[in-house]
């Protein structure tokens, strides 16, 4: 194949030729960072909870009077027998908050009591003995709670935690040579130790915004319900019977008392919902983004194909004097789809440097992470190939030229 | 002349129908998507108050020290109480309040009703007049009732219609947290967004209404705790709500009025004297490290805009420049294939300005159809946002007519740019040249 030839004649359609190879590297440069973007919400959206996601639901019961803590504490046992007895319930637990909720309580973790700086940050779940039971969550090593350690916490008085629980990545930030168990650290800001008496499988926090990235896998269980202003149960129900077990225990709580206030609109929900909500904005990214490339894409490969045609539509008459020349038919779809690779190579050159510049300035402005180059170097295929693609139709009309075109003058 | 300019415009349009469509279809889609996001970006960046932002301030008090100040040396978002009610005794601003998230239930005193759980905040008499919250019935307690700590209330309407019916319940009475309150005035729908009196406990934006204001000072006494988020470097000394009051955790917000330079710098000077009397006092160890800004710069601070959404307004300009560099192409295509008539029209006397109307023209009717499609994308596109974006925020996006205009005219614009260059081109071409190879 001769490329001369194909580079001369660019240099009598300049303007067109740096248009499509602009725009072919402008569609590389987003769609790399767009692919990117939705690459990293999958992930995270994919990151494991650690709990038996299908048989679970929450319930959030906010107390009509708030008054009297101990009435409170009072309620809170009387609820968990009430649900623990229903058919359709395996177990169920109380908690201040749980993986993924969003909001909760997190607290600078320490390994000595006098420390200045954290060592890491946690999730505090404030849980009882049925906690790893009802979440379907692991224990690798060491004990459960039992039920004469299992208390009460006033959300504002200090903290007390003589035993916990924590989550292996926890447990392997606090000693990473995988000592923790029966080690005591500071968990209340206080000066009071807590013993780690058990290490859970994988557990996620609550914590579900970006700045808890390196946190996400960090959870605390304590032995102790917290009497706040409302409290949720954790309710896991035998499998198979989710529908039943969420219809029943809202009634179990009612007839147990009337004076709380569970929200019809969200106050009971699956972990599948908790899950969706969690990560609704990463979802609608994703989608987002894949939507304004399947766009770009689109119109990128549009463009191609009414510019080629434009040319071929402006050449007919040389493509007839070389036809008639004896240039093959396949010589001039030859001749198409090199011009289109030509200015294709030209256009993903800009575009790999156009879409490494562009994430660089996005990590300085959006804390993103780092671009791969796997992704420009896949983009940059997949643009060649779709440029290749496009000018297909248009070429192969080219080729479809009759010599005969060469002798009519308009 | 501009009608026989349109004219040619769409017969020449008609004659390639293919490259047309395509034209109009890049322009729809870019504005549409550049347009969506826009409306987003709108809603959660606009100012909840733009005729009084510039007089808003948000003080910051460093009651925590070098040692627990993020990387960035801010201090807290939030006050302590102590120093939140010291602010509020001194009184130095012309109108400011302290406030805090409340979460009571409300007991409806129709019997077998169920107990309600709203939200709230505790403030001070001035929140409402300086804010300019609009009322629907009465208005805001007095500054004497914060100090008698009375037991009234303002509602909003949405919690009136609930417990009285559409009736002006002034003067009746609603049972808040096991005790009776009188409602002194009802809120006229309102429901600023971002949520910007107290952005460190709703995050900017929130889809509750708030049902209830009280008195800060009424609210404490009866120990009608915080709802919202509660930030400690230490554990309080003592228990409690009151173990709260009296510890260094932060959960209060404050904002203050000043109406002109010399106010704030008079209270910058005022905050720092403070800063430096618990300094002396031994309270702080440190410095003074205050800061004083007015409500869009502690919005922009407080990064109350969703990165996510810059992100997508982004990434759907860009989208847009493709589209164009695309109708840059196309047009030339177009322009150039009709040389021979540029020159024949040339030859007969068209000046250059002549080729220029014709061909704008013709991009403007693309533009203008590229509009129209965009505004159909763009009605899709706001009505469609809540299936990508939380409702909190997608709720905020809106088509309105203003959107409208700023589509077409983005649209016709974008379009005339592009333009540009291929008319350029049509106008240069060589009328002898053209008519000599034919």
């Amino acid at each position: 194949m001769q490329i001369k030839p194909i580079l001369a004649a660019m240099r009598h359609h300049k303007a067109g030729t740096v248009l499509i190879a602009l725009q072919i590297a402008l569609t590389l440069a987003i769609v790399c960072n767009a692919l990117f973007i939705i690459q990293q919400r999958i992930e995270r959206m994919a990151r494991p909870s650690g709990v038996d996601e299908t048989n679970l639901f929450v319930i959030r019961s906010d107390w009509a009077d708030k008054s009297d803590p101990q009435r409170i504490d009072a309620q809170m046992r009387a609820d968990l027998i009430a649900l623990r007895q229903l058919g359709s319930v395996q177990d169920a637990a109380p908690i201040n908050s749980f993986p993924l909720l969003g909001s909760g309580w997190d607290n600078f973790i320490k390994l000595q009591p006098d420390q200045v700086k954290m060592t890491t940050d946690s999730a505090i779940f404030f849980s009882d003995e049925h906690a790893l039971a009802t979440l379907g969550t692991r224990l690798i090593a060491g004990r459960n709670f039992t039920a004469s350690e299992a208390g009460a916490q006033q959300p504002r008085d200090a903290m007390h935690a003589a035993q916990v629980i924590i989550s292996k990545d926890l447990a392997h930030r606090l000693y990473p040579d995988g000592s923790a168990l029966g080690k005591t650290i500071y968990v209340t800001m206080g000066r009071t130790p807590s013993t780690v008496i058990g290490i859970t499988d994988t557990l996620q926090a609550h914590m579900t915004g970006s700045w808890a990235g390196p946190y996400a896998y960090n959870a605390v269980l304590v032995p102790a319900q917290l009497l706040n202003d409302y409290t949720y149960y954790l309710v896991r129900a035998r499998p198979g019977q989710l529908d039943a077990a969420m219809r029943d225990a809202p009634k179990a709580l009612f007839a147990q008392s009337r004076m709380r206030i569970i929200d019809h609109k969200d106050g009971v929900m699956t972990f599948a919902q908790v899950r969706q909500r969690a990560y609704g904005p990463d979802r609608g990214m994703a989608i987002l983004m894949a939507i304004i490339s399947a766009v770009l894409l689109a119109i990128t490969a549009a463009g191609i194909v009414g510019l080629t045609s434009f040319w071929v539509g402006q050449r007919r008459k040389q493509i007839g004097v070389r036809r008639a020349l004896g240039a093959t038919r396949r010589d001039i779809l030859n001749y198409f789809l090199t011009e289109n690779l030509l200015i294709g190579i030209g256009g993903v050159m800009v575009g790999a440097v156009l879409a490494i510049g562009i994430n660089v300035w996005m990590v300085s402005q959006f804390e993103m992470a780092r671009l791969s180059l796997a992704y420009v170097a896949a983009g940059v295929v997949a643009l060649l190939v779709l440029g290749q693609g496009a000018v297909l139709a248009p070429a192969l009309r080219a080729s479809h030229v009759s010599p005969v075109e060469a002798t009519r003058s308009v | 002349m501009f009608a026989y300019y349109l004219e040619l415009a769409l017969r020449s349009l008609r004659r390639s129908p293919g490259l047309t469509a395509l034209m109009v279809l890049a322009i729809g889609f870019g504005v549409a998507a550049s347009m969506t996001t826009y409306s987003v970006f709108r809603a959660v960046s606009g100012d909840p108050i733009p005729w009084k932002s510039a007089q808003l301030f948000v003080p910051q008090i460093d009651n925590w020290g070098p040692k627990d100040r993020d990387t960035d040396g801010e201090p807290p978002s939030a006050m302590s109480y102590l120093d939140a009610t010291t602010l509020m005794r001194d009184h130095r601003a012309k109108r400011q309040s302290a406030m805090y998230q409340i979460s009571p239930s409300v007991v409806p005193t129709q019997a077998g009703k169920h107990p309600l759980n709203v939200t709230g905040h505790a403030v001070y008499s001035e929140f409402f007049p300086m804010l300019d919250v609009p009322f629907l019935y009465g208005n805001g307690w007095s500054a004497q009732d914060d100090a008698q700590r009375a037991a009234v209330a303002v509602i909003s309407s949405k919690l009136n219609e609930k417990l009285f019916g559409n009736v002006d319940s002034v003067g009746r009475t609603v049972n808040i947290e096991g005790r009776d309150y009188r409602v002194v005035g009802v809120l006229d729908h309102w429901n600023p967004q971002p949520r910007f009196y107290d952005v460190t406990n709703t995050g900017g934006f929130s889809e509750n209404v708030e049902d209830v204001f009280l008195p800060f000072e009424r609210a404490i006494s009866v120990g009608l705790p915080n709802n919202g988020n509660t930030n400690c470097n230490a554990t309080p000394k003592e228990s409690g709500f009151v173990g709260l009051q009296h510890s260094e955790c932060v959960w209060i917000a404050y904002m203050a009025e000043l109406d002109d330079a010399a106010a704030v710098s008079a209270y910058r000077q005022y905050l720092d004297a403070y800063a430096k009397n618990q300094q002396k006092a031994g309270r702080f160890g440190w410095a003074p490290n205050n800061r004083l800004r007015n409500l869009p710069d502690y919005l922009e601070q407080q990064q109350v805009v969703p990165r996510d959404t810059k992100v997508s307004l982004l990434v759907a300009l860009c989208l847009l420049l493709v589209c164009l560099v695309n109708t840059v192409g196309l047009l030339l295509a177009k322009f150039l294939r009709r040389s021979g008539e540029i020159g024949v029209r040339r030859a007969l006397g068209a000046p250059r300005k002549a080729i220029y109307l014709q061909f704008l023209t013709e991009a403007g009717m693309v533009g203008a159809a590229g509009g129209v499609l965009g505004l159909l994308l763009t009605g899709v596109g706001v009505a469609s946002v809540g299936l990508v974006l939380p409702k909190s925020i997608s709720d905020l996006a809106r088509l309105d007519l203003s959107l409208l205009v700023i589509t077409l005219l983005v649209a016709v614009s974008a379009t005339l740019l592009a333009g540009l260059y291929p008319t350029f081109r049509a106008s240069r071409v060589q009328p002898a040249w053209q008519l000599k190879s034919n």
